[in-house]
């Protein structure tokens, strides 16, 4: 990458995949497993964590010496609860059926241990440029992870992508209905989201020896 | 030169290849390896896991054929029922005859080979790729899994549960003997909310009723606790029926008598614990009783949905449903069970007492057996850890009035 130099483009390659914030740190499972039966919710997500944890990890690096490290983390909070609240509104003004889907989880991206993460590891450290990459690195690693499960989910769930029908009509019966094939219920509940995380994170780490701690 | 030096001279030729471990397995599984022990100390014993593994399969036969008849029995009982004939249920004038055999053996022995032939290629790709020698694991896996699904689930269905249980059930976790979770009940957790509609219902228990459904040929049959369930009442099933299992259910889980045949093999084999079946079935009877006296305590009318399960005479709860299968083959389980005698009696008495707690308060759940059998897989180990330090404990305490 030209525009990058070798250092600031792995803050946004690192994680990824070596360094993925759901994969590999384990972080922000609860909204990956909450919101993934549906691929546009899964994107929405994405988007909503990419604008928080970007704009957050600017805005934090720039307060980075004048925060007071007892209140850090309350800083933190108020900074975070902002930018979600700009996200929730608007959602609510512009995709009103789509928060309504994401309901409180919008709301929730405030605990998302990611963000809270990258704010206590990289941007209380790091200057405002490194930090805004640090912070659309982790988004892109999450919304990877986001949009590979709730591609999983919503094609084997409901047999839709992006709900347009992919598999044909399970109603009427054409495409592959005609087969006899059914949806499965079960990758619409949350559990099967945690076996899918949880496959993925069998490949990467038998892909990748270097990974497996013990 | 016969097959045994023929798949020998194989064994050898393919030794420390990759492929070594299917071929191995095929060898091992047939005939007795050529290799003796050398050096160290010999332990003999005849129980190894292949031996342990086929006393299961062979008590699990009885059931196997009991179903095979079943099927076809029920089949053309709904279909007199659909005509209007009552029927009486008669061993030898009209189930064990060559129709039932033919219908059934249809229908019942795809799902065997769907299971078997799915779950062994599965089990045969991970021993190769982890280049460890085929368990024999799957082999009671694979006769469990029919047993314990309706008659007419569609085989695609199956293969897609049987690879899902055998990998998330048992291979992520190292294969068998440290699994955390019984592989069949795996399999059927993940038919029954994956495909809820082909899993509970009153069509799926008869064969053909699917394909029949809608047309002037429509016939059904309800498992018992279905029925229950809807509180519709159980004219013309007798107590007997339900004993020797003349009614519509899961493939091998409906005829008592031949489970607890089987019951008797496993425990006098020392296969089976009895300590689970037991505990199973004492806390299956308490929390019947438990409702029975809500009941006649009059805390709960007949407008109640509960009502009907509830009101269910408490050692009537062992005759319908499948508990009494599960408490015998599932809860027995020496992988998944809890190890410590004492804990065994908690383990199977949470079984029994939480099975009848789900079938009468999730009527979405009309067996709740194998729901509550995978709950206690997970707890086992807590159950033993809390054992063995209650045991620590009350030594120490032992050893410390001697030395004081």
């Amino acid at each position: 990458m030209g525009l990058l130099s070798k250092k600031d483009a792995k803050l946004i390659t690192d994680p990824l995949a070596d360094n993925n914030p759901i994969t590999i740190q384990v972080l922000g499972i609860c909204s990956a497993l909450a919101i993934t039966a549906e691929l546009k919710a899964s994107l929405v997500m994405g988007i909503a964590v990419m604008f928080v944890l970007g704009i957050g990890n600017v805005v934090i690096s720039l307060m980075r010496n004048i925060i007071p490290s007892k209140i850090r983390i309350i800083v933190q909070l108020i900074v975070v609860a902002a930018l979600v609240i700009i996200v929730d509104q608007v959602l609510k003004a512009f995709a009103y059926e789509l928060s309504k889907t994401l309901s409180v989880f919008v709301g929730l991206i405030i605990t998302n241990c990611i963000i809270m993460g990258r704010f206590e590891a990289f941007a209380l450290a790091n200057k405002p440029w490194r930090s805004f990459l640090d912070g659309i690195g982790n988004a892109l690693g999450y919304a990877l992870i986001l949009l590979i499960v709730g591609f999983f989910r919503e094609l084997l769930g409901s047999g839709t992508l992006f709900g347009i029908p992919v598999l044909g009509d399970p109603i009427e019966k054409t495409g592959v209905y005609s087969l006899g094939y059914e949806n499965n219920g079960f990758m619409l509940m949350p559990p099967m989201a945690l076996i899918i995380v949880g496959l993925i994170i069998w490949v990467q780490r038998s892909r990748n020896k270097a990974l497996i701690e013990d | 030169m016969g097959l045994k030096s023929n798949l020998h001279n194989l064994k050898e030729k393919y030794k420390g290849t990759k492929m070594a471990p299917a071929f191995n397995a095929i060898h091992t599984f047939l005939y007795l390896p050529n290799e003796t022990t050398h050096g160290g100390t010999h332990i003999k014993a005849a129980d190894d896991l292949k031996r342990t593994m086929n006393i299961v399969i062979m008590a699990l036969v009885p059931c196997l054929i009991f179903g095979i008849f079943n099927a076809g029995y029920q089949h053309y009982a709904a279909i007199d029922a659909a005509a209007g004939l009552t029927r009486e249920a008669s061993l030898f004038a009209n189930f064990l005859t060559w129709d039932n055999f033919v219908v059934g053996a249809w229908t019942v022995l795809p799902l065997v080979i769907v299971s078997y032939g799915v779950g062994l290629i599965v089990e045969f790709i991970f021993a190769v790729i982890k280049g460890h020698e085929v368990e024999e694991g799957y082999l009671v896996t694979g006769m469990l899994v029919p047993l314990i699904v309706p008659v007419d689930i569609p085989l695609w269905m199956l293969s897609v549960a049987v690879i899902f249980g055998v990998v998330i059930g048992k291979e992520v976790f190292g294969g068998t003997g440290m699994n955390i979770l019984n592989p069949a009940l795996t399999i059927r957790a993940f038919l029954f909310f994956a495909y809820p509609t082909w899993m509970s219902g009153d069509k799926v228990w008869v064969h053909e009723a699917v394909e029949r459904a809608g047309t002037a040929d429509a016939i059904s049959g309800e498992t018992l606790l279905g029925a229950y369930a809807q509180n519709s009442s159980l004219a013309g099933i007798d107590y007997m029926d339900m004993f020797f299992g003349f009614i519509p259910g899961s493939v091998g889980e409906t005829s008592k008598l031949l489970i607890i045949l089987g019951a008797l093999f496993l425990i006098f084999s020392k296969v089976g614990s009895w300590r689970i079946i037991v505990s199973t079935l004492i806390g299956a009877l308490t929390m019947g009783l438990i409702f029975n006296g809500v009941v006649s305590a009059e805390w709960i009318g007949e407008s109640s949905k509960f009502y009907g399960l509830m009101n269910v005479p408490f050692w009537q709860h062992l005759i319908i449903g499948s508990i009494l299968f599960g408490a015998v083959y599932m809860a027995t389980d020496p992988v998944t069970a809890s190890q410590t005698n004492k804990g065994k009696w908690i383990y199977g008495f949470l079984i029994g007492f939480i099975s009848i707690m789900i079938r009468v308060f999730n009527p979405a759940y009309p067996e709740g057996v194998f729901l509550a059998i995978l709950l206690m897989n997970v707890f086992a180990p807590t159950i033993d850890h809390y054992v063995i330090q209650g045991n620590v404990k009350r030594r120490m305490k032992r050893l410390k009035v001697k030395t004081a």
